[in-house]
């Protein structure tokens, strides 16, 4: 819709001061979804000339905030990494369509820090960290698991701008399993869960997302049994964490993550997992 | 380097623009401002997808990109799809499918579809899951995409009954049919609302100065400015079926996003500045927001009125419309009975979800007479109600006046009020300057209307054989802080729910409560199906309490093709059962069921349930309509009709009617409507009417003209008259003498004759006509997901004139009471503000969410109907969500009684009982 109280776009690369009513505009496909009566300039980052996707010399893999969805997806389909075929599963999981996937940003997905946004299920799942940076040019870095605080809420500072997520080369290559539900039909996540085994020394990871608040991503050693994943889970996402909107009741979210992660770990073990991948150990 | 540094240059379908965007514009109002108004708002918050266009050849949805990112870029819109005067092979697909109704959303699939490549073609659930349509229910949609063809070709005089296709079917691919807002008025001003943020407050104080000040604000108007006179935003042929309880702009509020003021001016950004100017003082007043709480003793006033003056049954208890009635002595036929069951079912607020929001351009244009009159464009499906209706308010005289509606992008009842044009001709006829508005999707969530939620008990008794001893409802519906539709829909809901059964003890109590929340209004089925919900849900359990099939209950109960329709008030004298296919339609449920079933998910519930249900072919009252058929210079006809089409396909099934009476071929004539200025009188597009009311008035206006044609031909040829014969061209006689129509016409116009007659229909006698949906389920225990295994729908729609267009007529009903049934939900919050404002937040069913349904119609012929015809528009609807919950019920052996039946609840009743009980043996 049209932003009418918008009275500026400027090149993401001008170094005007950031002022209130500032906002950095990515894909616009959330910007431009709602009302935005605050906003009277947007900062255009689409001439940041920010390469997509790029490996780093140690084999990482990093994001551009400005990397569409579309571009991710078909980087996936020819990425070689154990951890490849997660990247279509987490775009598939977006509510929004394939034209959608044309426009909307990876950073864009992680800074509206919904529970839902799949973009913070995958990297979050691949323990990503996000590099910031600063209107005062200093830059840091946080893991994505810590970068999203809440719904809707983020660690970003004001003008602080989400530069790229980058995933190890460890994290690439570790078997996971994808498991969502939704209230509909291909609809927007009540619960998405991911887990991962590290290639290195075999560790699990589980990491829940749209049930809860933030993401919660939990390690273990080895792939627990089922015990004690749901002890762990239990003991990690208090009551108040599960989230409760239109979605889905708190109750079936909680329910849901429970059983996702369950099948996931069963999965992941080869105990009985319906796509138990013998041979890992 | 900004934007303002360089030119801006952007090609749209191989034309050039250069004129920059404004900062904050979308693509998709960029290229309306430029004419190409094939792109759609649907939602401009890139869920529904009707603004697709490509960038660059990659589909994007316009109202989510940024205009000035499109600089540079290669644009293409639905106008620039065909190539060359060729469609493109999409848009052929559709046309011969008709994959459209309404059309509003089919720009959008379009350019989506035109985009697909052989996987996404394989995947069509998720390559379609970025668009909605709010009519077919997706069927038509899959057949277009699959390349099959439905549509017939013309057949003189044998044109009813047949796939005709919509005569409007070119212009909706090629993106130049014209919607409401679709059209170009110089010197056009934009109106936006600014709406209270309280459920219930007095304005103290309104000060407008700031507002004024923004540049480009003509005007604001308060309740200052409006006129003292009350009405109701409801349109029915007779005003006193709704209370009078609605001024243009109030001192009071009465729920969160009542209308406070309109700002007026020269875009849309300065009105809406305006309207954040605008400083208001309430003092807010407590306000109640459920119906039961609102009726108690000392509960808030929502309107402090005459009761007498205003039609407000009891004002101060809230109640704006009440019915009570009761046929032999109800507590005598339970005291018969060997089973007595009861209980309370609930339904929720539903939103049309038309894809074309409310809204209106009004303007003043010189009448035939030189002079000045107020013309009114809007999505409506009452233009001449809604002119009597301003005249009314404003002191004008009908021929001051004309309204009109272009082509509506669906309705499904929403669009049975006066929402917007009044506030717009006020401002028309105070600013002398043609002004616009136009709802955001927002505003149709709290602005609008919704479907009245209900409470319903119903009590059932039965002698152990499974007969009907007593039946007894109390009704409570919200009716919302205004009434329009309340009174009326809650005596509908009470009417043929009751009435199909036969029963000799009925009690109804209903009673329309007013609350301070978003008013309920006019929605497909009337009421009617928030109690088929509980009353076909409570047979069924009631049946399952006596240990019988609960289609051997209904089949014991229903009543005959020669039996009175007894409702607790009593029969309505103007209704009859003038084709009788219930038991066809019970018959193909029972076959259904028989046969045998698909393969469900193991460890899933596996259940299936039935209801059925009847309307009235028509409102009780009268419902008027009239028509005018001319023959044209060229040997054509001109068919003038008052109805509107909003994907019903009315205008398919009128012209298939003046073919087969003119003995031609449908696309010889042609069809004007939904415009005050071409017939004296038509009550409107509701109320199922448009083919069994509107329908008979072009039937027997045909049918005049056909005989005076015959007859002035006669004349001509010099033969007697009842030799001659009409055909597609001409009139022939014994003998091979033939008189071409153009002949024909130049004679008559020579003895300055118009060969031209007219039809009138006053809406009565009633037939009724009647649905049944069987459903075959599995319920997974661990998620609470429903997946629909067999969807099958028997219809009863007497004559079917149009195949092709009936079944999506009712696959579309099927559709949208799915939806209601399984997920939608207009919520509120605390405070009574709407809190589902966007197409993310009330989800509406998807492709992805339809199954397909298997529709079969009934072999009857009606002998009120327009050639046998009856009504099948509203029906559809009423018995899904019954046999939803009753095929659940037969799954998980829960009986749900509140809806949406949304997964999550599902699981959490499921749980709940693992939880209280021994676990269920088998399923």
């Amino acid at each position: 819709m049209d932003l009418n109280t918008v009275v500026e776009v400027c090149d993401g690369r001008d170094r005007v001061p950031w002022r209130a009513g500032d906002a950095w505009l990515g894909g616009g496909t959330y910007l431009f979804s709602e009302p935005q009566p605050h906003l009277r300039r947007l900062r255009d980052l689409s001439r940041m000339g920010w390469e997509p996707l790029r490996r780093l010399p140690d084999g990482s893999l990093e994001i551009a905030a400005t990397c569409t969805i579309a571009r991710l997806s078909r980087y996936g389909k020819e990425l070689e990494a154990v951890a490849a075929p997660l990247v279509e599963q987490c775009c598939r999981a977006f509510l929004a369509s394939f034209k959608i996937w044309n426009m909307a940003t990876v950073g864009g997905n992680l800074c509206n820090a919904l529970p839902a946004g799949p973009m913070i299920s995958l990297t979050a799942a691949l323990d990503g960290r996000c590099t910031l940076l600063a209107q005062d040019g200093s830059v840091r870095s946080v893991s994505v698991a810590e970068f999203v605080t809440g719904p809707g809420t983020k660690v970003l500072a004001e003008g602080e701008l989400l530069r790229a997520v980058t995933l190890s080369p460890r994290a690439l290559g570790s078997r996971t399993a994808f498991r969502q539900a939704s209230l509909y039909g291909l609809g927007r996540s009540g619960a998405l869960v991911i887990g991962a085994v590290d290639p290195v020394d075999a560790s699990f990871a589980v990491t829940i997302t749209a049930a809860t608040v933030r993401p919660f991503r939990l390690r273990f050693p080895d792939v627990p049994g089922p015990e004690a994943l749901r002890a762990a889970i239990g003991a990690a996402v208090e009551d108040r964490d599960w989230y409760d909107d239109i979605h889905g009741l708190p109750a079936w979210r909680r329910h849901m993550a429970f059983r996702l992660a369950e099948e996931i770990r069963a999965e992941l073990a080869g105990d009985g997992g319906r796509f138990a991948s013998g041979g890992a150990r | 380097m900004t934007d303002e540094d360089t030119g801006f240059e952007i090609h749209v379908n191989e034309q050039r623009f250069d004129t920059r965007p404004r900062p904050g514009q979308c693509l998709r109002t960029y290229l309306r401002e430029r004419g190409w108004f094939g792109v759609k708002k649907g939602c401009d918050a890139g869920d529904c997808g009707a603004c697709t266009v490509h960038v660059d050849g990659e589909p994007v949805h316009s109202c989510l990109y940024p205009a000035v990112r499109a600089g540079g870029r290669a644009v293409t819109t639905v106008e620039g799809l065909s190539r060359d005067g060729e469609l493109h092979p999409v848009q052929q697909k559709f046309l011969d499918a008709q994959g459209f109704q309404c059309g509003f959303c089919t720009a959008g699939f379009l350019m989506t579809s035109a985009a697909l490549d052989e996987d996404q073609l394989a995947d069509l659930p998720r390559a379609l899951k970025g668009n909605l349509c709010r009519c077919t229910g997706y069927r038509a949609i899959e057949d277009a995409l699959r390349g099959v063809k439905h549509v017939e070709a013309p057949d003189a005089g044998a044109e009813v009954g047949r796939n005709l296709p919509a005569p409007a079917g070119p212009k909706v691919v090629t993106g130049t049919a014209r919607y409401t807002f679709d059209i170009d008025v110089p010197g056009l001003l934009h109106m936006k609302l600014l709406r209270s943020p309280h459920a219930h407050a007095r304005i103290t104080a309104i000060d407008t100065t700031a507002a004024l000040r923004v540049p480009g604000v003509h005007a604001v108007f308060t309740h200052h400015d409006a006129p003292d006179r009350l009405y109701s935003t409801a349109r029915h042929e007779h005003p006193e079926e709704d209370p009078d309880d609605t001024r243009l702009l109030d001192d009071t509020v009465r729920y969160v996003g009542q209308r406070v003021a309109a700002v007026v001016a020269d875009s849309e950004a300065a009105a809406e500045e305006g309207c954040r100017r605008i400083e208001v003082v309430y003092e807010v007043l407590p306000a109640v927001l459920d119906p039961e709480e609102a009726m108690r003793p000392g509960a808030p006033v929502v309107h402090r009125k005459d009761a007498g003056v205003a039609r407000i049954a009891r004002p101060m208890n809230n109640v704006v419309g009440e019915v009570h009635g009761e046929i032999g002595d109800v507590a005598a036929g339970f005291a018969a009975a060997d089973v007595v069951y009861e209980e309370t079912f609930r339904t929720q607020r539903v939103q049309h979800a038309s894809l074309e929001t409310h809204g209106a351009v009004a303007w003043f244009e010189q009448g035939d007479d030189g002079e000045e009159r107020l013309t009114v464009r809007s999505s409506t499906q009452t233009p001449f109600l809604t002119r009597r209706a301003l005249c009314a308010l404003f002191g004008l005289p009908e021929e001051r006046v004309r309204v009109v509606a272009g082509r509506v992008g669906g309705g499904f009842g929403g669009k049975q009020e006066m929402l917007v044009e009044d506030i717009v001709a006020f401002a028309v006829l105070r600013l002398r300057r043609p002004v616009k508005l136009e709802y955001t999707r927002a505003e149709q969530f709290y602005g609008a209307t919704t479907r009245h939620p209900f409470l319903i008990t119903v009590r059932l008794g039965a002698r152990r054989d499974g007969v009907l001893t007593a039946m007894q409802l109390r009704v409570v519906s919200n009716t919302g802080a205004y009434g329009n539709h309340g009174p009326a829909v809650m005596f509908h809901a009470c009417g043929e729910s009751l009435s199909v059964y036969r029963c000799p003890y009925k009690k109804a109590d209903g009673f329309a409560v007013y609350t301070h929340t978003v008013p309920a209004g006019a929605f497909r089925g009337y009421g009617l199906g928030q109690v088929t919900f509980a009353m076909e849900s409570a047979l069924d359990e009631l049946a399952r309490r006596i240990g019988i099939d609960p289609l051997v209950l209904r089949q014991k109960n229903i009543i005959g093709p020669d039996e009175p329709m007894v409702t607790p008030g009593g029969e309505e004298e103007d209704l009859h059962i003038a084709s009788y296919g219930l038991d066809q339609c019970l018959d193909i449920v029972r076959t259904a069921r028989a046969e045998p079933a698909a393969e469900a998910p193991a460890g899933w519930l596996v259940g299936e349930g039935a209801a059925l249900a009847m309307i009235a072919t028509g409102p009780p009252g009268g419902h008027i309509a009239d028509a005018r058929v001319t023959l044209r210079a060229d040997g054509t006809y001109d068919l003038a009709v008052g109805t509107a089409e909003f994907g019903n396909g009315t205008t398919t099934v009128h012209s298939q009617i003046a073919a087969g009476e003119l003995r031609t071929t449908s696309d010889r004539i042609t069809i004007r409507q939904s415009d005050t200025d071409v017939v004296r009188h038509d009550t409107g597009a509701f109320a199922s009417t448009g083919v069994v009311v509107a329908g008979k008035a072009s039937l027997r206006a045909c049918q005049a003209l056909a005989a005076s044609i015959l007859d002035f031909a006669a004349g001509q040829l010099g033969v007697a008259p009842g030799t001659c014969v009409l055909t597609g061209e001409a009139v022939t006689a014994p003998g091979g003498r033939r008189l071409p129509l153009k002949e024909l016409h130049a004679a008559a116009r020579a003895a300055g004759r118009e060969l031209a007659a007219d039809g009138h229909f006053g809406g009565t006698p009633r037939s009724v006509a009647f649905n049944a949906q069987w459903f075959r389920v599995a319920v997974d225990p661990g998620s609470g997901e429903i997946r629909i295994l067999r969807s099958v729908h028997a219809a009863d729609a007497g004559k079917v004139m149009n195949p092709m267009q009936c079944r999506g007529q009712v696959e579309g009903g099927v559709a949208q009471a799915l939806g209601a049934t399984l997920f939608e939900n207009v919520r509120l919050d605390d405070t009574g503000r709407v809190t589902t404002v966007a197409f993310r937040q009330y989800r509406l069913p998807a492709y992805a969410d339809v199954p397909r349904t298997e529709v079969h119609f009934m072999e009857t012929a009606d002998a009120i109907g327009p050639l046998g015809a009856k009504s099948m528009s509203e029906s559809p609807f009423n018995p899904v969500a019954p046999a939803l919950a009753n095929a659940i019920r037969d799954a998980t052996g829960l009986r749900f009684t509140e809806l949406p039946l949304s997964r999550d609840r599902i699981w959490l009743a499921l749980d709940q009982r693992t939880r209280t009980e021994e676990p269920r043996s088998g399923a």
